[in-house]
């Protein structure tokens, strides 16, 4: 019966060909937007680690004080970086299952081969027990133990991308990499990573960023061979001493933390430390306020820092605004083609077609038009997901991609959205009464 | 014409009705607010930033293996290194003036603080924020910006210092924006004031007429205009160099600056990418997301109304289908053609006017959405007044085919059955 429903449906819609158009076009291009702006949205607001995300937390000390918000915040939020002194004192109180401090680097490596210019490289000084952390995936050797971070070896991971550059992509665990004069020895590999939102570090990254880590250095070791940072310093008030060791020495917050914390009774545990320390530093005079510390998990800092940025949310609302004009347009379009075929209605109840009959079959029309609608919709789809380079900045438009979950739901939300708009019209299709249409003819 | 009988012939096809009201209304409320987005993005593109933006362009580089800086050894070394690039990048045939600089405009790359009349305990409640220049002598004429009082720095002025030093040159000149702000007697040359709560003073010797800060971002809202310029050449261990290309010579100037770089000391790191940039690639990566969310909203506003108009257009067909009969009736009796084209133009003007009045009330209700969760102004009423003009004037010319169809529709089909 479905088929011989489908076959009137497609009829139908032949004997109105542009009506028919008109309506698919409106499906096709609400569609289109929408699934655009969410595959967009979909791409920046994703958990980037979302086997772990829950366990991994970034801790907030109220290192400046409530003077340091007096006018602007009211929300009496602490910094969302950490200061040298309290990164290190986390450390080395290590209460969670693994912790580490780090700070974005900015080093020049030089190629071995000569004649080659230097290069420039992104990362991060890390400690080792970071890599385990964040599942960093390793394709040769691994990361480096706490021993190494104790006796500030001179090691580094680095990506696959710089061991392409500079070693060939052979495995080049072992060998020698000079890292601004230095030389340090290559333990781990890794396989392409780079995670987005970049998790680790929000702070530096702003959420998202187009290059990738392309060194780890461990921290202490970083440190000891002044290393300057290479991400955002704030400062409530001028350091009194200058230079790198200064920014050390100073309030001045640019160290991004991160703590593993397996159960609820973990974190219940650290808040209490967080708490125990600030009160302490109370105690010693440091702070003159009341221990005021933050404990989010890594989805409520990205919502936190906001690494959505509004104008994602702004299209995506707009484009579905979009969807339900397209909707209404739809449905009204429909409503005046089923009731013109009210004599035909009239004729199919009076020879004992059943309402529910007269919903099956104008019901699929209206699918035939949602899933037409849905396959225009996904070329708009795909010509807008290519064009988004076009319009979003890169390091966002690189991340929007379609691939089959979101082929599918376009053409779901095409059905959807086109039986939605045909319920109406059908339930006005059902009510025509037999008597009446075929008297008045 | 009375309205009365389009009334009751509506009363007839109220679901209709509604729907295209309902559509009409959803359509002004987000081409309202799209419009007003799209003028807002367009208007902070288009805001000058002060400088003459033709052939200059920054070049920004890394010394490897250089000192830190942070000690004074170094920081002599640093700034041996940064003279030498700078005599060599003047020399260079195709350029006019060259200035060491830590940032320009629109660069997004900052260094913020907060200036007080006053001097502070080294907190940072200054009586305004402001965004730091450091560049020498050569600003002006590199920049091309415009002196409004007193006058620009000379070479005497000229300091050099580490990058992370953190001493306050005692001469600075302010934004003429930031100069009223905390002066407002307008007579800021010869005044003093303090930099991040310090407590040297600075002496302001001139005032710019306009130099916008390097963020975008909307954090910088507050103080777009407020920068403060200090003689200072920064020692680190990378650097930035703003050039002016004589007129014209802007590609030769961006091909020659590079080798005449490494010619001075191959051991640097100068980017493939973000190396050598010119002021319009800075202004256009500045302003990417504001020109493509322009760009997205105009696209969606032009699909909005070329949907809305041909629902508008579908419906009336189908009415006038419909009302064949009767329209034979009317011109039977006497109406004129005309007669049935105003009749069918203002069913529309009626269904559109009241589509509207509940338009305008969802355009503020989104407006006060998207400005209660998303940094959104209030939106001004000449948006809502022209939204609302052309909603109706789309109706119009939406309806105007199928009514001419209808006033087609000769008398004589009143005698006919259907």
């Amino acid at each position: 019966m479905l088929a011989y429903y489908l076959r009137l449906g497609l009829r139908s819609l032949r004997r109105n060909p542009v009506l028919t158009a008109l309506m698919i076009m409106a499906i096709g291009f609400g569609v289109g937007a929408s699934m655009t702006t969410y595959s967009v949205f979909r791409a920046v607001s994703g958990d980037p680690i979302p086997w772990k995300s829950s366990k991994l937390f970034v801790p907030q000390i109220d290192v400046w004080g409530p003077k340091s918000r007096r006018g602007g915040d009211s929300r009496n939020e602490p910094t969302d970086a950490m200061d040298y002194a309290d990164a290190v004192a986390l450390m080395r109180a290590h209460r969670a299952t693994r912790q580490s401090a780090l700070y974005q680097v900015s080093p020049s490596v030089v190629p071995a081969q000569a004649g080659q210019h230097p290069i420039n490289v992104g990362g991060h000084a890390v400690f080792g027990e970071f890599f385990p952390m964040v599942d960093a995936p390793f394709r040769y050797g691994s990361g480096w133990s706490a021993e190494d971070d104790e006796r500030r070896a001179q090691v580094v991971v680095i990506s696959g991308k710089l061991n392409e550059k500079v070693f060939g992509g052979a495995n080049s665990v072992g060998r020698t990499l000079d890292v601004e004069g230095r030389p340090y020895r290559v333990v781990g590999v890794l396989e392409p990573w780079n995670p987005q939102p970049r998790f680790y570090d929000v702070v530096n990254s702003g959420g998202f960023s187009t290059g990738t880590d392309d060194v780890f250095l461990p921290f202490n070791t970083a440190i000891d061979a002044g290393m300057p940072n290479d991400g955002n310093t704030n400062c409530s008030e001028t350091p009194k001493e200058s230079g790198f060791v200064g920014l050390q020495h100073s309030s001045c917050v640019w160290l991004a933390f991160m703590a593993e914390l397996d159960d609820a009774a973990q974190v219940a545990a650290y808040r209490r430390f967080l708490d125990g320390y600030a009160r302490e530093q109370q105690q010693a005079g440091r702070f003159a306020w009341p221990p005021n510390n933050r404990l989010r998990s890594v989805p409520e800092f990205l919502d936190f820092e906001q690494v959505v940025p509004s104008d994602t949310k702004i299209s995506l609302l707009v484009a579905l605004g979009l969807l339900v004009v397209c909707l209404v347009n739809t449905a009204g379009l429909l409503l005046a083609k089923f009731l013109r075929r009210a004599p035909e209605i009239g004729v199919r109840r009076a020879l004992g077609a059943s309402r529910r009959e007269i919903y099956t079959q104008f019901l699929s029309e209206a699918s035939m038009v949602g899933l037409a609608g849905g396959l225009l919709g996904l070329l708009l789809t795909g010509a807008g997901v290519a064009g988004v380079g076009w319009v979003l900045p890169e390091d966002i438009a690189a991340l929007a991609r379609l691939d089959v979950p979101l082929l599918l739901l376009t053409l779901l939300l095409a059905v959807i959205a086109a039986v939605l708009a045909g319920l109406y019209p059908t339930f006005r299709a059902a009510r025509v009464q037999p008597a009446w249409q075929l008297k008045s003819n | 014409m009375s309205v009365h009988p389009i009334i009751a012939a509506l009363r007839k096809h109220k679901a209709g009705t509604i729907l295209i009201a309902a559509q009409i209304a959803l359509t002004l409320a987000i081409v309202c607010n799209a419009v007003f987005i799209i003028g807002q993005r367009i208007e902070r593109v288009h805001r000058p930033t002060g400088i003459e933006e033709n052939d200059l362009f920054l070049i920004q580089q890394q010394w490897v293996g250089a000192p830190s800086g942070d000690d004074p050894a170094g920081a002599e070394k640093l700034d041996a290194k940064l003279r030498e690039d700078l005599a060599a990048l003047a020399a260079l045939p195709d350029v006019a003036a060259v200035t060491p600089i830590n940032s320009l405009p629109l660069l997004n790359s900052s260094w913020n603080g907060a200036v007080a009349l006053k001097p502070g305990h080294g907190d940072f409640d200054g009586k305004a924020r402001t965004t730091y220049y450091f560049a020498d002598e050569r600003l002006m004429a590199t920049l091309g910006l415009k002196l409004v009082a007193g006058r620009a720095f000379d070479a005497g002025d000229v300091q050099h210092r580490a990058f992370r030093d953190q001493s306050v040159a005692p001469v600075a000149m302010l934004t003429k924006a930031l100069a009223d702000k905390l002066f407002p007697d307008g007579q800021a040359v010869g005044k003093v004031v303090y930099f991040d709560g310090g407590s040297t003073p600075s002496t302001i010797v001139g005032v710019v007429e306009r130099l916008q800060v390097p963020g975008t971002g909307s954090w910088t809202n507050s103080f777009t205009w407020y920068s403060s310029i200090q003689p200072v050449r920064l020692n680190a261990n990378f650097s930035r160099y703003a050039v002016r290309a004589k007129p014209g010579r802007l590609a030769a100037a961006m091909r020659a600056a590079v080798p005449a770089l490494y010619k001075v000391d191959p051991m640097r790191v100068i980017d493939d990418k973000d190396g050598v940039r010119s002021f319009a690639e800075i202004r256009q990566s500045a302003y990417r997301a504001d020109v493509g969310m322009a760009a997205l909203m105009g696209a969606i506003c032009l699909v909005l109304i070329a949907v809305t108009a041909a629902g508008i257009v579908g419906l009336t067909s189908f009415w006038v289908g419909q009302r064949r009969k009767q329209i034979g009736v009317r011109r039977a009796l006497g109406a004129r053609k005309v007669d049935i084209l105003r009749y069918f133009q203002a069913e529309n003007l009626l269904i559109a006017g009241a589509g509207t009045v509940l338009g305008i009330a969802l355009a503020i209700g989104l407006n006060l959405l998207l400005m209660k969760y998303f940094e959104m102004e209030h939106l001004p009423v000449p948006y809502v007044l022209a939204g609302v003009a052309v909603v109706l004037a789309l109706g119009q010319a939406a309806v105007y085919g199928p009514a001419r169809r209808a006033s087609n529709v000769p008398p004589v089909e009143a005698t006919r059955s259907v």
